[in-house]
């Protein structure tokens, strides 16, 4: 961070995002664990502190996974910040570090996500039963807003879709290795007017790892974390990521992502117009254009032209999502903010193969949801 | 066959003289109207709010269908679901009863319903609120 010590990414680690009926959480996360120690040069007792972001692991879901590989007696924090977890418990790691509490920190994040629509303790039962509950809805209500306000239309949704499934075919990490085409996606089943089934990422399950460090790791090049931030909501949005049951008519107060993405750019002395590559949170193809809007990545109500001007392909000024966002790996909601830093280091470092991202130096990970909370991170090498 | 509301203290019931309302809550101290009510001021963090039955009519905002039942729901499918504008200056999401793209749109007027939703395990109907377009009374 700009106002503290340097914070280095020493070490990643991930395990694939999909289905595992074998394998418990507990075994996903150990997976990315011991990739990311392994990757920095660490073994037990070789970090100060470990955060661990997850959502519905339960109890010491953290200390769980880090029992089995040998435990040293340092502090481990479990995280619950919804979609931001990962982002969460990074965000916490980072400061450790700028800070000079700690030299190295593991940060980590996993989740064993049931099928279907996601179900949380956050609605009281009424407001399922009385149909009020269901996330898709909410997307389309968002998308739907997008498509008065920001003259996107139901191709614009549907490029986001195929843009991000062709990423997601060059990711080995990624559940869903298929490209699919305009009409494919505008002619799968539709879900909530105007978002259909491809248009929607599927909650699924992995883990993500990295290791945060105040000297460079012996992988390189040297990637810097330049800020990570977490925000939560003021109230007045109805359609806000906090989903209350009212807000206010007119304009709207800022949201999570516009005040985290307002410090990110002040702590990481980064102008949006800098960044090279972006990984943003594509939980719909909506919510991506939301994203890249609320970001700054192009100016309030022209989220449609940036689509149709295609700034987010691979061949574009900024790549959006070259891992395929979580439309083609899925949404492991503890893992997927580690899981764009794992890309983007990847992408930093110059060896994303065949989703790379010719000469990245500057990169911006973001995820948003339930609380709600926004994260992003600023990546540099 | 009894009446149940889904949840107590969200709308009017059958035969209340206001006729269908929400009851929203506004705060003494900072003026600010909630919905559902709640104790405290979640715009201030006051406690002290009071009933205000709202949202009689309606214009809509955004809208979409929700064609699969979701978790925990028990009433019919497909069901609308849209945001609502009402004219005492708060903004909600509820259910719609016309569930057909064609016949919604940006400022459709609307009215406030409190019909059944569904008939629970005990045999009774369970009471739930929507808005109707006003064009079906």
């Amino acid at each position: 961070m700009s106002t503290g010590r340097p914070v280095h990414v020493a070490g990643i680690g991930i395990h694939p995002f999909g289905r595992f009926p074998d394998k418990d959480v507990t075994r996903l996360g150990q997976h990315a664990v011991r990739a990311a120690l392994a990757e920095a040069g660490l073994g037990r007792g070789g970090f100060d502190a470990a955060f661990c972001g997850t959502v519905y692991t339960g109890v010491a879901a953290g200390h769980k996974v880090l029992s089995g590989l040998g435990l040293s007696g340092a502090p481990i924090v479990n995280v619950e910040a919804g979609c931001a977890s990962g982002g969460a418990a990074l965000s916490l790691g980072a400061a450790a570090i700028a800070s000079g509490q700690r030299e190295r920190v593991l940060v980590f994040g996993m989740e064993k996500m049931p099928r279907g629509i996601i179900r949380s303790s956050f609605f009281p039962p009424w407001c399922e039963q009385a149909g009020l509950s269901p996330a898709p809805a909410y997307f389309a209500l968002r998308a739907r807003r997008l498509m008065i306000e920001s003259g996107v239309t139901r191709e614009h949704l549907a490029r986001v879709s195929v843009k991000n499934h062709a990423n997601g075919v060059h990711n080995p990490f990624a559940m869903f290795r298929k490209p699919f085409t305009l009409e494919q996606v505008l002619g799968s089943q539709v879900v909530c007017d105007p978002l259909t089934l491809y248009m929607l990422c599927s909650p699924n399950e992995g883990a993500a790892a990295v290791v945060l460090s105040s000297s460079p790791g012996p992988v390189g090049p040297p990637v810097r974390v330049l800020a990570s931030v977490l925000r939560s909501h003021t109230p007045g949005s109805v359609l806000g990521e906090h989903t209350p049951m009212s807000g206010l008519p007119g304009a709207e107060p800022p949201t999570p992502t516009e005040t985290a993405a307002r410090e990110a750019w002040e702590r990481s002395g980064v102008d949006p117009r800098d960044l090279d590559v972006a990984e943003v949170q594509d939980t719909d193809s909506g919510r991506e254009i939301l994203s890249i809007e609320e970001l700054g990545l192009c100016e309030r109500g022209s989220g449609g032209r940036f689509i149709a001007d295609g700034v987010g392909e691979m061949t574009g000024r900024l790549p959006v999502n070259p891992s395929g966002g979580l439309l083609s790996k899925g949404e492991p909601l503890g893992a997927s903010a580690l899981g764009q830093v794992v890309e983007l280091v990847l992408q930093l470092r110059g060896c994303a193969e065949r989703r790379q991202v010719e000469g990245a130096k500057i990169a911006v990970g973001h995820t948003v949801g339930r609380g709600a909370n926004a994260s992003i991170v600023v990546l540099a090498r | 066959m009894a009446q149940v509301p889904i949840h107590p203290g969200l709308f009017t019931l059958p035969g209340d003289p206001r006729g269908p309302r929400l009851l929203a809550a506004r705060c003494a101290a900072c003026a600010g109207l909630h919905f559902p009510a709640g104790e405290t001021c979640p715009w201030c963090g006051a406690e002290g709010c009071a009933e205000e039955a709202i949202g009689a009519e309606g214009t809509l905002s955004l809208w979409t269908t929700v064609r699969n039942a979701p978790p925990g729901y028990r009433g019919p499918i497909p069901y609308g679901f849209g945001v609502v504008d009402l004219p005492e200056g708060l903004r909600v999401v509820a259910r719609l009863t016309e569930s057909r793209d064609e016949n919604l749109r940006a400022g459709l007027p609307l009215v406030l319903e409190v019909a059944p939703l569904f008939v629970d395990d005990a045999g009774d109907e369970v009471l739930g609120f929507a808005y109707a377009p006003r064009t079906e009374r």
